[in-house]
């Protein structure tokens, strides 16, 4: 790699799928250091910034750092600069599925994934199925099973049932075309620009 | 005490349905208690959550935005949201739908989108703030509490419009209202790790243990908060820290609706209290605030 190579197309895509302000970034580290998740991420949030900047895009879609992010927003609140960090994560984590990067957490896009099928299909979501069939088909019980822990795992879904915070009936939007119509949005992409691609 | 009517659109979100209905009744009776008819608006949908925003960020607008459309379809000028992240996917969809990029997308809103309010920010203005006041039967004396507010109903300010971002008071207010005394401490908005409770828990779990040992540190007898994702994460804790019990400390996890309620003494209030991981009912009969 070539550490002063610049691509100005790449960033101009990017900055146009946005509003983010990558070029913005002073490497003031304000980002960084707010992170309440740098402990677990293989990029700083200022690298992910400086690698995109740099062109190094596709380091960054294969990093844990997009993943583990928690969405909390302390980053974009705390930017002197409004590059409006936290919406440029969702915007690579997009990209990262696009281009069909292998993710580093599967078991969080599973996550997503089995959330956005739940409201795809009712409209709502419903914990009470959503619960225990994520953590079968994570292999998260698989895990459990091994480590020893299913069983704390299975009071804890009984406790819950006792203490009546689990519904029964799931709930559903009837207005079936609205809701589909929210998800053919997906595939269209932004209609201004294509992101960028590596 | 008999107030004057107030009707206002109401958005409950997917949790106060299921893993929160214990903050849903609290609200259900306060809102009553105030004065305050919140009407559910028409055939609403899943704001998208986390799960929208991060892989499929149009979809979570759109997903929004439709409720934004039904609101719209009530005559109401405000609309209430108890969920905090629910309250800040609505926000964001209203931020982009009448941002500089608005053309992406296939929804238009119409003129006369309700005013979005996180309930807690509602509460504690200065009409409803006097209503709680004035309604206080019995003072919550000796309660000393941190209120805890997490991430969205604050993050990022150009979306939720959120005033004080680092240190927010609508709920330290309320509690001050309501004769608790709420403990000033630098944690108020740090992440819980929220979704990650599934499937990354050891890292919702390092979040949880630093809010909960701050807590402690300050002296809190209970946390207060407004967010049932919050709620469900640090009142858990204790029952899901097998790994290490020494780290496993308690602290009663609250709704400040459920404040509200105690203090009014409104009937049915506790109910709720029994749902609760971590039980509140020994503190507060500890401080004659329950029979």
């Amino acid at each position: 790699m070539d550490p002063y190579f610049f691509n100005p197309q790449y960033l101009d895509a990017l900055e146009k799928a946005g509003p983010f302000r990558a070029l913005a970034c002073f490497q003031c580290r304000k980002c960084t250091n707010g992170c309440p998740l740098t402990f677990a991420m293989d990029l700083m949030p200022d690298e992910v910034i400086r690698l995109v900047v740099l062109g190094e895009g596709e380091r960054v879609l294969r990093s844990r750092t997009l993943w583990v992010c928690s969405s909390c927003g302390t980053c974009s609140t705390r930017c002197p600069n409004e590059v409006r960090i936290a919406e440029l994560m969702d915007h690579l984590k997009e990209t990262a599925l696009k281009e069909g990067v292998p993710c580093p957490e599967p078991e969080v896009l599973l996550l997503h994934q089995s959330f956005l099928k739940q409201i795809k299909k009712r409209g709502r979501v419903f914990e009470t199925f959503l619960l225990p069939s994520y953590t079968l088909r994570s292999g998260l019980w698989r895990k459990s099973w091994k480590e020893g822990t299913w069983l704390r795992e299975l009071i804890l879904g009984v406790k819950m049932a006792q203490k009546g915070r689990l519904s029964w009936r799931p709930h559903r939007t009837a207005d079936r075309a609205g809701i589909e119509r929210a998800f053919s949005e997906r595939d269209k992409g932004p209609s201004q620009s294509k992101g960028p691609s590596l | 005490m008999e107030w004057e009517k107030r009707k206002c659109s109401y958005y409950p979100g997917c949790s106060l349905q299921g893993t929160a209905k214990d903050y849903a009744r609290s609200i259900g009776l306060v809102l009553d208690a105030l004065g305050i008819e919140a009407v559910e608006i028409p055939d609403w949908n899943c704001c998208g959550a986390t799960a929208a925003h991060s892989i499929a960020p149009k979809t979570a607008v759109t997903l929004a935005g439709r409720n934004l459309l039904s609101a719209s379809a009530l005559p109401y000028k405000e609309l209430l949201v108890p969920c905090p992240l629910c309250f800040n996917r609505l926000k964001a969809a209203l931020f982009a739908l009448h941002g500089e990029n608005k053309g992406r997308y296939d929804l238009t809103l119409p003129e006369g989108i309700p005013q979005i309010f996180d309930l807690a920010d509602f509460l504690a203005q200065g009409e409803f703030l006097d209503r709680i006041t004035q309604g206080v039967r019995h003072p919550l004396k000796g309660l000393e509490v941190v209120c805890y507010y997490g991430c969205m109903a604050v993050r990022p300010p150009e979306v939720t419009g959120a005033r004080e971002v680092e240190d927010p008071q609508s709920m330290d207010r309320i509690v001050s209202a309501l004769g608790g005394r709420p403990i000033p401490w630098p944690y108020k908005t740090d992440c819980c790790g929220a979704s990650h409770a599934l499937a990354r828990r050891d890292l919702e779990e390092e979040l949880v243990q630093k809010i909960l040992h701050k807590a402690l540190r300050s002296g809190a007898k209970a946390i207060v908060v407004s967010c049932q994702m919050c709620q469900a994460n640090l009142d858990m804790y204790p029952l899901r820290a097998y790994k290490d019990p020494a780290k496993a400390r308690a602290l009663p996890v609250l709704y400040f609706t459920e404040l509200i309620g105690l203090a009014l003494g409104l009937k049915g209030i506790e109910q709720g209290l029994k749902q609760h991981f971590v039980d509140p009912r020994p503190l507060l009969r500890e401080l004659g605030l329950l029979p």
